[in-house]
């Protein structure tokens, strides 16, 4: 089993709710949610092209990739419309005080 | 249960692949035969005149699906075939050299091919057009860093083409005979950002400049301008347009109105043909009007519109036309197709090549153009969807939290 290892990432006054901002973890580029004031991380390309979905528009629980319009579930990764067919990733969230921590696979 | 009807789509591109994938999306168990003339598997235009140009990535890249996937999906994809006749009292379509293929129903999704300039030398080697894969690469294959390269045409593939061209070394001079750029697509200040934007990238951009004829000894060598001027060049991009490929639909008796008309279930007048994508005339609710369109939401989400109709599961299609274009570092996206507003409103700043640009109409957005700020216009295409009220002084300033606006 793969061990998980939370990184700040940043403050939760800086996602506004119904927002999403783009965060790097190493290399890893994460996109980080706030979906009515729980917060959620994707990997932060979509699964389509190369392309940030923190440009990306937050509607409800999904997010719209800024490019060809394809949605993913914020909370699961689901690939709901076409273009992108492939999921997303997504990693575990906790947050402490006003910390956003997101959970990598060490 | 096992279906023994065959489902025949003609044009195996974006329209058409939608089609066939809905199909068996849909649990379609029948056979589905995607005919294409063209030597590829369905793939993206939109990196012809961007990444494909540039060499950045490799035609197998561009496939919307590879052929496994095409393959494990039971699609029969007939590509080099050019389908010449469609009868409708028997069913049948006829391809080139004559063998017939029966159908129980039938899409068509002929897209469109580009408007050749009817002038004197444009038959010429170095003269190019740019719709298909083959263009793009006999394109990259005769461009040479520090050539001349002549773009007629100042709209969207043009614009586009000069920017990748400069990038690949290439003195790109674009002639457009109108007094501004795009100019059927927006509204003259966004003409006059084009134009500065361009021109600021190295763009030798001609206003209100057609060209007489193009001339050389068996090889593009320079074109002739109206007064007699010549500009001496290497190679040259047409882009002035497109025509839809109605003639199959046309010569079987369908109706065709700047396009095969269709209804807002992707339907023609016979009840076993459909049809989508850029070959379509289709109604728009939201717009309360029939368009034709050109863009790549269109081709997909029509296509899938039209595969349900072909199993009686028929949902109205109808969205805000969205459109994007990638010129340099800048990302323009528009939405709508508006017409006839009565304000402008831009948020942002246009000197920093960041900004969207709403149009209003009684106070709610009848389209927008955003250059590298997607977001604004995203939440632009929801209030427009809404039909919110918004006025232009909010929309202006800095402060007014767009996503807010939606919530009224
Ligand atoms: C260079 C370029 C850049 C673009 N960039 C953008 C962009 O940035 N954003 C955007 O939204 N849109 C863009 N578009 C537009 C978008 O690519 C098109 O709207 C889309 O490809 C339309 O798909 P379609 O399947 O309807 O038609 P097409 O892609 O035209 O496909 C029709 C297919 O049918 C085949 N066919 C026709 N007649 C026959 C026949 N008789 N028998 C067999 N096969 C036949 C053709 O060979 C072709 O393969 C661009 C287009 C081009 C050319
Ligand atoms: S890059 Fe996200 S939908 Fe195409």
């Amino acid at each position: 089993m793969s061990e998980i290892e939370y990184h700040a990432v940043a403050k939760t006054d800086e996602i506004m709710e119904e927002d999403v901002k783009g965060v790097f973890v190493g290399d890893e580029e994460i996109a980080v949610y706030n979906v009515e004031g729980e917060y959620y991380a994707t990997h932060g390309i979509c699964t389509h092209e190369n392309v940030g979905l923190a440009d990306g528009f937050v509607e409800g629980d999904l997010i719209e990739c800024p490019l060809h319009s394809a949605c993913f579930e914020i909370k699961t990764g689901k690939a709901v419309n076409p273009p992108a067919e492939i999921d997303l990733k997504t990693y575990p969230v906790k947050v402490e005080g006003d910390t956003i921590y997101v959970g990598i696979e060490k | 249960m096992s279906d023994d009807r065959t489902f025949v789509i003609i044009g195996a591109s974006q329209a058409g692949g939608w089609v066939a994938q809905t199909l068996r999306n849909e649990g379609f168990e029948g056979k589905v035969i995607l005919i294409g003339e063209e030597p590829y598997l369905p793939y993206e235009r939109p990196p012809l005149s961007k990444a494909a140009l540039l060499g950045e990535v490799t035609v197998d890249s561009t496939y919307f699906w590879q052929q496994e996937a095409l393959d494990e999906a039971n699609i029969e994809v007939r590509l080099n075939t050019r389908v010449t006749a469609i009868d409708r009292d028997a069913k049948e379509i006829e391809i080139e050299g004559g063998d017939r293929i029966a159908y129980d129903k039938l899409a068509i999704t002929t897209g469109a091919r580009v408007r050749k300039l009817p002038i004197e030398g444009a038959d010429l080697p170095g003269v190019f057009y740019l719709r298909t894969m083959e263009d793009t690469l006999a394109i990259r294959a005769a461009v040479k860093d520090g050539a001349t390269a002549m773009i007629v045409g100042g709209g969207w593939i043009g614009l586009e083409c000069a920017a990748t061209l400069t990038k690949l070394g290439c003195k790109s001079i674009v002639v457009e005979a109108a007094d501004r750029l795009c100019g059927r697509a927006v509204t003259p200040e966004i003409s006059d950002w084009m134009y500065k934007f361009h021109t600021e990238h190295g763009v030798d951009v001609r206003l209100s400049t057609g060209i007489e004829k193009f001339e050389g000894n068996g090889q593009l060598e320079r074109v002739v301008l109206p007064g007699g001027d010549t500009i001496d060049c290497s190679i040259a991009v047409v882009g002035i347009g497109v025509i839809p490929n109605v003639e199959l639909a046309q010569d079987a008796g369908l109706e065709i109105d700047n396009g095969i008309v269709v209804d807002e279930c992707a339907r023609t007048s016979d009840p076993d043909i459909v049809a989508a994508g850029d070959v379509t005339n289709h109604p728009n609710d939201l717009l309360g009007r029939r368009i034709r369109l050109e863009s790549y939401e269109n081709a997909q989400n029509q296509g899938i519109t039209a595969g349900k109709a072909m199993l009686d599961k028929a949902e109205p299609y109808s969205e805000i036309p969205w459109f994007w274009s990638d010129q340099f570092d800048a990302n323009l996206q528009m939405i709508g197709l508006p017409q006839d507003w009565d304000e402008t409103a831009t948020r942002g700043d246009e000197a920093s090549n960041e900004f969207v640009t709403f149009y209003l109409k009684d106070g709610i957005i009848d389209g927008a153009i955003s250059v590298n700020n997607p977001r604004d216009l995203r939440v632009g295409k929801r209030l427009m969807q809404g039909k919110k009220q918004v006025t232009a002084a909010e929309l202006v300033d800095p402060e007014t939290k767009m996503q807010a606006l939606l919530k009224r």
